[in-house]
């Protein structure tokens, strides 16, 4: 064929037609609107009442919103601006509230010459999270730095506590010179994630420094004794040995050192903190506190009740199996009541066991009887033969859960898992229930309390629902931009 | 005999000897599952160099008995020896034979997160604990005896069915396993592709690897086993010389099946 030419065949095309546009009906917008929206005559009515409805609805709300007021110092004033500006009996919201007393949706009674802890938290709380949810450095990533790095600014700025912002930009600084020595940035910061919870309690609560140094210096003692012990008796007696050594260290030695230590550097900035109690602890501080303890914990948990209630061995099935179902039959608020109440029965007298950390107790311990039955599923998706493989191999059974089995299981249960964690981030508003200021009713509440606030409804729980769908919508394109990385990545 | 798989190439016979030393022995196997007797007093014994290939109408318990081998099945009664080891509840023991026996499954289970590269390092790296670079050359050089070194960085579900069963070859050859296992490997392809697996398969008999090999493929059993072994409803019906096999089979069940498989 290929010596077939304009000089041996009798007739080539040696010009070819442009192409024709496609005709108009089929293309470009209208194309769009006839398949979508009109395609049929009972589609082209839903169309028209789903428009009218949609106007109907925006003709009630959008008045009231651009009605709204900024600047008044209280619920009459508000009122009085709105019937000046646009007449008697015109409604628009009155978004002063929230200026006067956002501080508290955020803070609750958090007293506000510390606010900045709070706000220092937030800001490395991202920093730790990067490491654990993005593999590399994008220019997305660097957005989503940009915009935290602005609202700490603003945020500091607005309290006059600077101190962050000089945190903040000391950061910055380390990333970039981290960032443009090598390409693992966000990997290379891990450790820090490791002591994130440590430093966030510190700053959180305040006391001293040497407790969560203390209760950290835990983990580098059962590490050590794993490490030693590993060689001489062989891994899973060695583990159970630095757990032991662990517990032993923070029953006994952790609490006397921490005496020892404190009494030593006084209470001398940097080593002390104004000690904050759980009750002024209140709003998306509070609700930040639990969400995100319990996200952290209850998945490593919920994973090995899944493996748990898989095994071969009974009592450990038995058990496992017992607490997920018993965790799901109750409601969350049964836990929170026996959290806040019934606990204290049963501890010793005179024991002070803090009520936000019964709280995440029993929030973690409710998220990962979900979990673990959201990974058992993504388990059961599993091919045997993945297993087989991996035993044809010689992988034992840790190492080939590890390797083979969790990234895929894993993977299959994201959407599940993320869900969870959604659900879970908006439970922590039940904590109203055990006389925690949430921020959607336990500081509303005490705003609506106030004499120049009294009879306002709308805006606080527009401003709260307007936050919680921030946040959980984050996590959900999160869980999607993840779910799509690793199909890139598998296929 | 019309096969259409019939292996036309010349075998070099040079390395494929059959040494006195044990490498398999089962005396006395069976195995139940639940009530259900799917093999029946097997014995076999399996010297080191040998290339056994084990048919059999479905359900003749044919792959059972190789999953035997490396404990993915458990046997009720009996004795399976393999490399001096013998298979019983002791996981060391188990993973320690798993390790020095390789095995082929009829659907490949790669595991579809790692690349192939990955997949061929993962089990030296954590069973054998090879350092990396090591581990990643001796995958390489797997990778192109099978002839796909070039596919090293995609994922298995980027390949077609016969490069994944040479990678899953590979991935086996990479533990430097002493005895080969083969289920089916070729069931689960497509007729154009089974010859790439085949070939691949020749080679490793030709370099003396001790192979049990579970296949419908009577052109490979001829050109390179040295011993064929009937299998029909859990027993092991008759074992011989492959020529002797096909020319002169001795059972009623035998000569059944062979008229079956190659009459078409």
């Amino acid at each position: 064929m290929s010596d077939l030419h304009a000089h041996s065949a009798r007739y080539v095309r040696d010009s070819m037609l442009p192409p024709e546009a496609p005709p108009a009906l089929e293309s470009g917008a209208i194309k769009w609107l006839r398949e979508n929206l009109f395609s049929g005559l009972l589609n082209s009515i839903l169309t028209v009442l789903g428009l009218l409805t949609i106007a109907y609805l925006l003709k009630l709300a959008l008045p009231w919103f651009l009605h709204g007021v900024w600047n008044a110092n209280s619920l009459g004033e508000c009122r009085q601006v709105i019937a000046a500006n646009w007449g008697e009996g015109a409604h628009g919201a009155c978004w002063a509230m929230i200026r006067e007393r956002w501080n508290q949706f955020l803070f609750g009674f958090y007293p506000s010459s510390e606010y900045w802890r709070p706000i220092l938290a937030l800001l490395l709380l991202f920093l730790a999270l990067a490491p654990v949810l993005f593999d590399e450095m994008s220019k997305k990533l660097m957005g989503a730095v940009a915009v935290v790095g602005v609202l700490v600014l603003w945020l500091s700025a607005y309290n006059g506590q600077w101190l962050p912002v000089g945190i903040l930009v000391i950061i910055a600084g380390v990333t970039a010179f981290v960032g443009s020595r090598g390409r693992h940035w966000p990997q290379n910061l891990m450790w820090f994630s490791l002591v994130f919870p440590a430093l966030a309690f510190w700053l959180l609560w305040g006391g001293t420094i040497w407790l969560p140094v203390m209760v950290m210096a835990g983990f580098i003692v059962g590490g050590i004794a794993l490490r030693i012990a590993t060689p001489m008796i062989g891994l899973m007696p060695a583990l159970a040995f630095a757990v032991l050594a662990a517990f032993f260290w923070w029953y006994f030695a952790a609490g006397p050192a921490t005496d020892a230590l404190a009494a030593m550097s006084g209470r001398n900035q940097p080593f002390w903190l104004r000690r904050v109690n759980s009750d002024e602890f209140g709003g998306f501080v509070l609700a930040f506190t639990i969400g995100l303890s319990g996200i952290a914990i209850s998945l490593p948990m919920g994973i090995v009740l899944a493996l748990g209630r898989q095994s071969d061995m009974l009592l450990v099935k038995a058990l496992c199996v017992g607490f997920i179902e018993f965790i799901r039959g109750v409601p969350l608020i049964t836990l929170l009541f026996t959290a806040s109440l019934l606990l204290n029965y049963f501890l010793p007298p005179g024991t002070n066991f803090d009520i936000i950390l019964r709280v995440i107790i029993m929030v973690t311990l409710f998220s990962a009887a979900y979990i673990a039955e959201v990974i058992r599923g993504g388990l059961a998706a599993l091919p045997r033969g993945q297993y087989e493989a991996a035993d044809a191999l010689g992988l034992d059974y840790w190492k080939a859960q590890r390797l083979i089995v969790m990234p895929q299981a894993l993977k299959i249960s994201i959407p599940g898992i993320v869900s969870s964690f959604i659900g879970l981030f908006k439970d922590t508003t039940l904590v109203v229930f055990v006389a925690l200021l949430d921020p959607l009713k336990g500081i509303t509440d005490a705003v609506r309390a106030s004499i120049q606030w009294k009879g306002i409804y709308w805006e606080p729980y527009i401003f709260v629902g307007a936050i919680f769908f921030i946040i959980c919508f984050s996590m959900s394109r999160y869980s999607m931009f993840l779910e799509n990385k690793l199909k890139r990545e598998h296929r | 005999m019309s096969d259409p798989h019939a292996v036309t190439r010349e075998i070099n016979r040079s390395h494929m000897q059959v040494s006195d030393e044990v490498a398999i022995q089962i005396t006395n196997m069976n195995k139940w599952y639940g009530a259900f007797h799917v093999l029946r007093d097997i014995n076999v014994t399996v010297n080191r160099g040998e290339r056994i290939v084990i048919c059999g109408p479905s359900g003749s318990g044919k792959s059972t008995l190789i999953r035997c081998i490396n404990r993915l099945e458990e046997h009720q009664q009996g004795k399976i020896i393999v490399d001096g080891i013998e298979l019983t509840n002791d996981l060391k023991n188990i993973d320690k034979v798993r390790s020095e026996v390789g095995m082929v499954f009829q659907h490949f289970n790669l595991f579809p997160h790692l690349t192939i590269l990955e997949n061929c390092t993962l089990a030296p790296i954590w069973v054998r604990k090879v350092p990396k670079k090591e581990a990643e050359a001796t995958a390489m050089h797997f990778l192109e005896k099978v002839k796909i070194p070039e596919q090293a960085l995609k994922y298995p579900g980027q390949l077609s069915g016969g490069q994944q069963q040479r990678v899953a070859i590979a991935r086996s050859l990479c533990m430097k396993p002493r005895i080969m296992l083969f289920d089916e490997p070729t069931s689960a392809l497509d007729p154009e592709m089974i010859k790439e697996v085949l070939d691949t398969m020749i080679e490793l008999a030709e370099e003396g690897m001790t192979m049990l090999c579970v296949t419908h493929e009577m052109g490979f059993a001829q050109a390179v086993a040295n011993r064929v072994i009937f299998m029909d409803q859990g027993q092991i019906v008759e074992q011989n010389e492959p020529k002797e096999f096909f020319n002169n089979p001795q059972s009623d069940r035998t000569k059944l099946f062979l008229s079956q498989i190659l009459g078409h």
